[in-house]
């Protein structure tokens, strides 16, 4: 299905529309600045309406690329290709939708530097957008990498006390993945001849090479998921960032992982991806265990939810890894559902940031006295985080079960003792924050979330809960694509075990 | 209608949980009782069609989820089963509903209280009316929730908290295996609707296949991973920690979720999937193992607890304990049959204990109590009616579902049954023990409460009374009236398919066949009991104390409930405490962080600080280093492109 006009690249570029609006913007008094803030509000509303239509023509029947744009870029090598599928159809959806969320988080909690900032947001929308929509792979390491720089900015100029650590680690942990990743493609385009996304996607590589690129890409890609070891980055970061860095960080940024895991490294590289999924299975027990464990000893809120969302990850990457279309289908979901969730609980986060400016949980304490609203919410998300049924994080976390338990069952048996680690982190953050006497002096006089906080919580309670009783339209969406994902890999296994066969003859 | 008997208590929750504040609290309670009790009279409507009319069937709501061969609806599944279930969960909560308008009446969050009643009623409905193992894991969970949320609902308290924390986390722990066996049936069977896994189910009888890297029983494997959740949510034996502490709790709530129905839970879900337990032998002698020690040990336990309430969650978890015996020794009937009974007296045990704890303003210990007969003579006879039936005085609804179930324990004439009919049989003279030394303690006896407090002491009430009066007419004929039905000649037709037994399996008939002794034996001991408690309390009330002085060791024991609680946090909570912080300072900071970003910056630092050495600032140390650097790229090329060519 198409359009009679270029959606993808409205959607893509759009906000960087918006950023170019409020560059214009002169002075730096009150009104430039409420000015920057609409323009941006503006923006990304907009965008996120525009974005709507990929999702009311999407032909949920195919599993080919839709509303594919294609123009000629750097004499014919390389070219401008955008498009997007099942898979990365959400995707975008939910960058569009968390955007407006952010900016109005942010409304109030800037007040230095406010047009940069939006600016910052507005680029690193295009940028995320761009990811989710390449389809050569140049392009798509332009916006992949290109995205680090304005989240670094955002976490160096706006972050909290320790921001140039954690920018520091940052950048040198998602450096070396790219560095590697790039070598990767040039090897893919002098194997191939190309760097056209579809037509790779049609390419055999040969196997040996294909351990050296699927590694090549993990180093990338298990940095952003990020996968356990190299997951240290990510609560640093989330502690320094604003708020709208870390909703972005987490709901957004760590989902590039996982894409370019089913954009590339799967269907282009089956064989190393049947050799080391072993790898990535332990990998993602060892994060699921791990980290909810270390979740446990946390004292600052915002490191407590960003390590829930490293084992998060771990189901997601064991799910896809799975090959199964449960497993896959799931990973999808968590993802999504990750997106709203931890996005959900990092604004909670910001709401008490904002009137108490610590993230100490042992500077609150029985908020529901003074707090109802935002206990309820607060509530929901944990709920969801620790996969209830009925809410958005089950079904994710279930399916991805599912597809594990039919691959390997000390994986599934082994994963599943998360959702036991995950209630006892997440209640018990729960319980120190929102229940018991409110006693603390400090917090006499805290009110509950105005209708601002309120309009943008409102969504998120919403969806999480839709997509935990009805979600088919993300799975139906999802299921063609993945299907062609999982019978493209297995014909390949196929093909390779009976060249293999034919060899040894 | 079934559509209306579920949903109508969600409704009602939701606009008592939303617009409580502006409704106000009254109208809160009368609203979420009339919606209650409107699915209840509903609820009884099914009960005759379904049981007696036999109208079952399948009512689809609307899909859930469904992807690649796994595909799941919201539906009902209407037979027997179900509609006793309904009939359970909706009477007794309605009940409780309308008992809850007078005991909470001074509480400042009522509207909050009645949206989490109903909430639950609705999670309950819907694992109950299910039709396939992920809306039952949905209700599961959700009933967990509810609990959760209502042990908790005097979040000021740090031990409601605790407990509430607590009682989700054991839960977790059961529902681990209890997912475990969802995907596992999924494996084997490609579905988790229960029509085709039952009508595939004896095709997978004896085979094997690989879990956990050994060959082991498919069967086998499922129902005793089901089965780790119905321990969880049962509060049986090892997994029984939560149940006394939830009763920190308001008592509306033990009674309806911790000792009617969300505890019964499990003993549903073996129930409704008797057509796997029933080929799985394995699997039902550690049922039966199971519920004959938790019968058994939590009886123990309550023979010496202070607590009103505690006393009467320890014995919900051996009459639990009970039902869990039937299920295993394949009464499934019977089992159910418990469970109705046992709905009306525990409920009514639990009521009529929170009725005490009203008059006497929120005093719970039994030490503290005594002589109330005179001051609450109804409570004290309702309560008695519950003593009744619950110890199984002749006639009354105990008297033929537990005999039932020791009688059905011996003639199973397995070791594993044998063990259960000795420990139940025990447990039934520690049940006559405890509930009527519960009693004495209470209402006979001298008052041990201070003047003011007994002065101060009233009778509740109506609103609370009449749901009491209704239970206690439950408690005496229940078991008379429907015993026919459930377990006796018309049973049959009543349960129709609901419930499968094999063919080898004449529990039932066999169970009218036992050695007359054996049929006695239940009710010698509840004479027994009873024989004893009125010695330790009334006639001789020095006996206690000097026991306890005497067999110190024991008493302390089980006063500490055999440490379960100690010994859990000395072997998870603490360890995984320890462990989260040592994977975290060690494993994140030190390894990961150290060989990493931090070790490389390290690292970094170190070279440039040589390299500054080196910048010497002689051009002829920088023409130097050129030239080597030249000689060595001119030498890598020529070797590189030679070996090229």
């Amino acid at each position: 299905m198409s359009l009679d006009w270029p959606i993808i690249s409205a959607v893509t570029f759009l906000p960087l529309l918006g950023a170019l609006f409020i560059f214009g913007i002169r002075g730096n008094d009150e009104i430039a600045v409420r000015n920057a803030r609409y323009v941006a509000l503006w923006t990304t509303v907009i965008t996120f309406l525009v974005s709507l239509f990929l999702w009311f023509e999407f032909d949920a029947s195919s599993a080919q690329f839709q509303f594919v744009e294609k123009h000629d870029w750097l004499s014919g090598t390389i070219s401008y290709h955008v498009g997007v599928d099942g898979i990365s159809m959400l995707f975008v959806i939910l960058t569009t939708f968390l955007m407006p969320l952010c900016i109005l988080a942010s409304w109030e909690a800037i007040t230095e530097r406010v047009k940069e900032y939006m600016i910052a947001f507005l680029v690193l929308e295009t940028l995320m957008i761009g990811v989710f929509c390449a389809l050569d792979l140049v392009v798509f390491y332009l916006f992949f990498e290109g995205g680090l720089i304005p989240m670094f900015l955002i976490i160096g100029v706006w972050g909290g006390a320790r921001r140039v650590y954690a920018s520091f680690k940052f950048f040198l942990y998602t450096l070396l993945g790219s560095v590697l990743m790039l070598l990767a493609i040039m090897a893919m385009y002098w194997d191939a001849g190309t760097t056209d996304i579809p037509t790779l996607l049609a390419h055999t590589f040969p196997a040996t090479m294909q351990s050296w690129l699927w590694f090549a890409f993990l180093a990338s890609f298990a940095v952003k998921m990020p996968m356990w070891p190299v997951h240290t980055w990510l609560p640093d970061a989330h502690v320094e960032a604003p708020t709208a860095g870390s909703v972005i960080l987490a709901g957004i940024l760590l989902k590039m992982g996982g894409y370019g895991f089913l954009r590339f490294s799967i269907p282009m590289f089956p064989l190393a991806t049947d050799q080391f999924a072993p790898l990535i299975f332990a990998l993602s027990v060892i994060a699921i265990i791990y980290t909810s464990l270390v979740a446990l000893a946390q004292e600052d809120v915002k490191k407590l939810i960003a390590y829930s969302s490293v084992a998060h990850m771990g189901f997601v990457t064991m799910g896809l890894f799975t090959l199964t279309a449960q497993g896959v289908q799931g990973g999808i979901f968590q993802m999504l559902s990750h997106g709203i969730v931890s996005a959900a609980l990092f604004l909670c986060v910001g709401v008490v940031y904002d009137r108490m400016h610590t993230r100490e949980i042992a500077a609150y304490g029985g908020l529901v006295e003074r707090m109802p609203i935002y206990a309820f919410c607060f509530m929901v998300f944990t709920l969801a985080n620790v996969g209830l049924p009925g809410t958005s994080g089950f079904v994710g976390e279930f399916l991805t079960l599912v597809g594990a338990f039919r691959v390997n069952t000390w994986v599934a048996f082994l994963a599943t003792t998360g959702v036991v680690l995950s209630a006892a982190y997440a209640l018990w953050l729960y319980r120190r924050m929102i229940f018991g006497k409110l006693e603390k002096p400090s917090l006499q006089a805290i009110a509950d979330m105005n209708p601002r906080e309120i309009a943008i919580m409102a969504p998120l309670v919403i969806l999480t809960i839709l997509f935990g009783f009805y979600p088919m339209p993300v799975l139906d969406v999802t299921a063609q694509s993945v299907e062609a994902l999982i019978s493209n890999y297995q014909s390949a296994l196929a093909a390779a075990e009976q060249a293999g066969v034919a060899l040894a003859r | 209608m079934y559509s209306a008997i579920v949903f109508l208590p969600l409704l009602a929750a939701l606009a008592a949980g939303f617009f409580g504040r502006r409704l106000g609290a009254r109208a809160s309670g009368i609203l979420t009782s009339a919606a209650v009790l409107l699915a209840a009279l509903l609820s009884w409507v099914a009960f005759y069609q379904v049981g007696i009319g036999g109208q079952t069937g399948r009512v689809e709501v609307a899909p859930w989820l469904v992807s690649g061969e796994l595909a799941v609806s919201w539906a009902f599944r209407i037979d027997t089963l179900t509609a006793v279930m309904l009939v359970v969960v909706n009477t007794v909560s309605s009940l409780v509903h309308i008992y809850s308008i007078g005991y909470m009446e001074h509480d400042p969050h009522q509207p909050r209280f009645f949206a989490y009643l109903s909430l639950f009623t609705f999670a309950m409905l819907m694992l109950v009316t299910s039709d396939n193992l992920l809306q039952m894991f949905f209700g599961w969970e959700g009933v967990g929730l509810a609990s959760y949320l209502l042990i908790g609902f005097w979040y000021r308290k740090p031990e409601a908290n605790a407990a509430a924390m607590k009682a989700f986390l054991v839960n977790r722990v059961g529902d681990f295996g209890f997912a475990l066996g969802i995907f596992a049936i999924f494996f084997v069977f490609g579905s988790i609707q229960f029509e085709t896994i039952f009508a595939a189910a004896p095709g997978q009888a004896g085979k094997t296949f690989m879990f956990l890297g050994s060959e082991a029983d498919v069967l086998t494997v499922i129902c005793l991973l089901l089965f780790m959740g119905a321990m969880g949510k049962s509060a049986q034996f090892l997994l029984h920690t939560w149940l006394p502490d939830a009763m920190e709790g308001p008592t509306p709530v033990s009674a309806l979720i911790h000792a009617a129905t969300m505890v019964t839970a499990g003993v549903f879900m073996v129930a409704r999937l008797s057509p796997l337990f029933e080929l799985s032998n394995t699997a039902l002698a550690f049922v039966t193992l199971v519920g004959a020690t938790t019968a058994f040990f939590a009886a123990t336990i309550g023979l010496v607890q202070n607590d009103i309430k505690r006393v009467v969650a320890y014995s919900t978890c051996s009459q639990l304990g009970y039902m869990f015996v039937a299920m295993g020794v394949g009464a499934y009937s019977i089992g159910i049959f418990h469970l109705f009974t046992h709905a009306f007296f525990k409920a009514l045990l639990f009521l009529g204990s929170g009725s005490v704890i009203h008059a006497l303003h929120d005093e719970q210990d039994l030490r503290k109590m005594g002589g109330l007969r005179k001051v609450i003579p109804t409570t004290w006879i309702l309560m008695l009616i519950g003593t009744l039936a619950l110890t199984g005085f002749p006639l009354t609804a105990g008297f033929y579902s537990k005999d039932a179930i020791i009688e059905a324990a011996f003639a199973a004439h397995t070791g594993v049954a044998t063990y259960a009919f000795i420990l139940t049989v025990s447990a039934a003279l520690m049940t006559a023990f405890y509930s009527w030394r519960l009693i004495f303690l209470a209402f006979h006896g001298k008052p041990r409460a201070s003047k003011k407090a007994m002065n101060a002491a009233h009778e509740s009430p109506p609103v609370m009374l009449v749901p009491l009066i209704v239970l206690a007419v439950g408690s005496l004929a229940a078991g008379y009236f429907f015993k026919d039905l459930f377990i006796g000649a018309g049973a049959d037709a009543f349960w129709g398919t609901a419930l499968f037994t094999g063919p080898d399996n004449h529990m039932l008939e066999a169970i009218h066949h036992v050695p007359w002794a054996v049929a006695a034996a239940p009710v010698i001991m509840m004479a027994l009991g009873f024989a004893t408690a009125w010695i330790f309390y009334i006639a001789v009330p020095e006996t206690p104390s000097l026991i306890a002085r005497t067999f110190e060791p024991i008493y302390m024991f089980l006063l500490n409930k055999w440490y379960f609680d100690e010994l859990y946090d000395f072997l998870f909570v603490k360890p995984a405490m320890r462990l989260g912080r040592i994977l975290w300072k060690v494993g994140d900071g030190t390894v990961i962080d150290g060989l990493g970003p931090d070790g490389v910056a390290a690292r970094v630092i170190d070279v440039t600080n040589r390299v500054v050495r080196i910048q010497t600032g002689y051009v002829y140390h920088y023409a130097f280093a050129m030239l080597i650097g030249v000689a060595l790229l001119i030498t890598y090329f020529m070797f590189a492109g030679g070996l090229a060519r």
